[in-house]
């Protein structure tokens, strides 16, 4: 029971991270009908914009907090930036093509990311300087340590916060009006062209943010790291409905915990004979039975043959 | 260096029967030759390079049957690269000291890589455009982690390590690992293994220009445009599919185990996402569908990165220092032409005949009718 809760936490923690970045594949998706392959790359670029922010302010003897809200301020910049102009150059200009053509350009995106990271910042892995040290607390027999805590709240704040902005702003609005039809909305006089603008720049804040969380949670960050979490983060997006933002965040979470319970049992279940090391392998199996069972996922109207 | 299709030369010599002999004839002596030929200009080194750009040849026809063809976008391609690689290397090394002859592992591998085009095609039949992507490169992990880890509590593929000392292609006593005299002239490993590959992939060629204007390949390509409108005029889209993937596959497998053999080696490590992509650039950039532009665009994208790696000493030469490694430059170049191919000329160097046609640009329409 112990392993459970402590597994449930952990799975917690790391859905919450898994949600943020599945909002950016989500809101996009909705928007343009587009997997943004380059989302996860994008999360990379946050985190290690933030990492080098880090570790150039904790050089500068600047206190804890006050470094990690410059460098996360420093890599949600950097990120939209980026986001906008990914969307100006490379999608734009592909929103009427067949649909293999933004998707390629996006895998093309995707590599040049990960590539301009690796001259940037090399191809080793780079350690985050331990600028805060958490304490443990106990919570239901599961240890937690108080950075997990925090990344959890202020993961479920942002969400809580994107919610009430698109239900309750003019933005907002826009943006629903143009995930449900373009040409429409267009009519109506929402500017097409600023909101998915917007949202690009929404999704790669947000993306950033995450980013941030990653290196403060493993300690680490690589030019690679993009890969996998987007991956991840997608299949959360499918989990829970692609194009639905609330059913993102269910589906991060949901995610994050059945990854962290399945490799935290597979060795019990199988007899030592599979161990944590198929641990990849959760998400593409999920990823398979939700497109294949329920393409639509838990909470999205869209079926999973509209692509 | 490698074979273009008649298609290529045919506004040539069509009315010249002669003309048309003369140029099969020169190019079939260029390709025969052309180890030879190679070696003699750039080098030992190179020959190998132009026996690897044969087999992406194949894994390019191959792929270009899934993507270009029936329009099925598939990012885990290398997977049954993977499967015909182990395949080859399980039964034929010391893994298992089974040693089969290769005669009867190609064609193995073949059909186990079809097998697994269809488990992959199956669950996926639903599924199109990015959906389908995202499973396939899915997949594709799915088979590196499990070729990485299925080394306990069984040892089966030896995990990261990889299996080794894989026969090379022998039949009797007569191994293509050892340097034969003929002629005068000395056939080493990678010029033997260049006529073995070379006739792969003008067998992968010749299915695949047949393919293309049969019936099935008409379906596929009905599928490709429309796939509502394909199974309306009686095709059955889940059977063409199904038949797409495990046809692709097939040369995949073949390639796979061809590689096992040449090398003498596979790990886990040789079967990434990224040669997938690459796999894909090779089609991308050539002009989905069309097979002479995706046979250029194996070669190029196989020439081009070998060719980069001369920019490293230049780099020392001129600037002191290598700034940008060369392999990671290969990688930025990939990702740039994947984004401006499909800015700038979204179907391809040579794009498909048929994809010309709906396009409703009276200059298009002008130029297919003049060619056609």
């Amino acid at each position: 029971m112990e392993i459970f809760a402590q597994q449930l936490v952990n799975g917690l923690v790391l859905g919450s991270i898994y949600a943020l970045v599945a909002l950016g594949y989500t809101m996009v998706y909705g928007i343009l009908g587009l997997i943004n392959f380059a989302h996860g790359d994008i999360t990379m670029v946050g985190a290690l914009v933030a990492l080098t922010a880090v570790q150039l302010l904790a050089a500068a003897g600047l206190p804890a907090p006050v470094v990690l809200l410059l460098a996360g301020a420093v890599a949600i910049i950097v990120c939209a930036t980026l986001g906008v102009t990914i969307e100006r150059t490379a999608y734009r200009p592909l929103r009427r093509a067949p649909r293999l053509a933004p998707l390629i350009t996006a895998i093309g995106v995707s590599i040049l990311l990960q590539y301009t990271a690796a001259l940037i910042w090399g191809k080793q892995y780079i350690a985050m300087p331990e600028i805060i040290k958490p304490e443990r607390i106990t919570l239901l027999g599961a240890q937690l340590t108080t950075l997990q805590a925090a990344i959890f709240v202020l993961a479920c704040a942002i969400m809580a916060g994107l919610l009430w902005f698109i239900h309750s702003s003019r933005m907002g609005r826009a943006m629903r009006a143009t995930e449900q039809n373009p040409e429409i909305a267009g009519l109506m006089g929402v500017n097409i062209n600023t909101v998915i603008a917007f949202t690009f720049v929404l999704g790669s804040a947000i993306g950033a943010v995450a980013g941030l969380m990653v290196v403060l949670y493993y300690g680490l960050g690589h030019y690679f790291m993009g890969f996998m979490l987007g991956l991840k983060a997608f299949t959360a997006a499918v989990l829970g409905g692609i194009g639905n933002v609330a059913g993102a965040m269910l589906g991060g979470l949901l995610l994050g915990v059945i990854e962290s319970l399945a490799s935290g049992y597979i060795g019990d279940l199988t007899g030592g004979v599979l161990g944590s090391n198929y641990r990849d392998i959760f998400a593409f199996l999920v990823l398979v039975l939700v497109l294949v069972l329920k393409p639509s996922g838990l909470m999205g109207q869209h079926s999973g043959d509209r692509a | 260096m490698t074979g273009f299709p008649a298609e290529l030369f045919s506004s040539l010599s069509t009315r010249n029967v002669l003309l048309r002999r003369i140029t099969w004839f020169v190019v079939l002596a260029l390709l025969l030759a052309a180890p030879f030929l190679i070696e003699a200009v750039l080098g030992r080194s190179w020959v190998r390079i132009t026996d690897v750009a044969m087999l992406f040849i194949m894994l390019a026809l191959g792929l270009n049957i899934v993507v270009g063809f029936a329009g099925l976008l598939d990012l885990g391609y290398i997977a049954f690269f993977a499967v015909g690689a182990y395949c080859y290397a399980l039964l034929a090394s010391p893994q298992f000291g089974l040693h089969w002859p290769f005669l009867a592992l190609l064609p193995l591998g073949a059909g186990v890589a079809a097998i697994f085009g269809i488990l992959l095609g199956a669950p996926t039949l639903r599924l199109r455009g990015d959906y389908l992507a995202i499973v396939t490169l899915g997949f594709g992990e799915i088979i590196r982690v499990l070729l990485n880890n299925l080394n306990r509590p069984v040892n089966i593929t030896n995990g990261p390590q990889g299996i080794t000392l894989i026969d090379p292609l022998q039949l009797g006593s007569f191994s293509l690992a050892k340097t034969h005299s003929v002629l005068g002239l000395s056939f080493t490993p990678v010029h033997s293994y260049y006529y073995v590959f070379l006739a792969c992939a003008v067998l992968s060629l010749l299915i695949s220009l047949r393919l293309e204007s049969s019936r099935i390949g008409r379906a596929w390509i009905a599928i490709r445009e429309d796939e509502l409108a394909a199974s309306a005029m009686g095709i059955n889209t889940r059977n063409m599919k199904l038949l797409a993937f495990a046809m692709g596959a097939t040369f995949g497998g073949v390639a796979g185990g061809l590689f096992a053999s040449f090398q003498g080696f596979v790990s886990p490590e040789s079967f990434h996402l990224i040669d997938s992509i690459m796999v894909l650039c090779m089609v991308v950039l050539g002009g989905m569908g069309n097979v002479a532009g995706v046979i250029i665009g194996a070669i190029l994208l196989t020439v081009l990165p070998e060719a980069l790696r001369y920019i490293g000493p230049l780099q020392q030469r001129w600037l002191g220092e290598v700034v940008v490694d060369p392999a990671d430059l290969r990688m930025l170049l990939f990702g740039l032409a994947l984004v401006l191919m499909m800015l700038l000329r979204p179907s391809g160097l040579i794009p498909a005949r048929r994809r010309a046609i709906p396009r409703p640009n009276p200059k298009t329409a002008e130029a297919t009718d003049a060619a056609g």
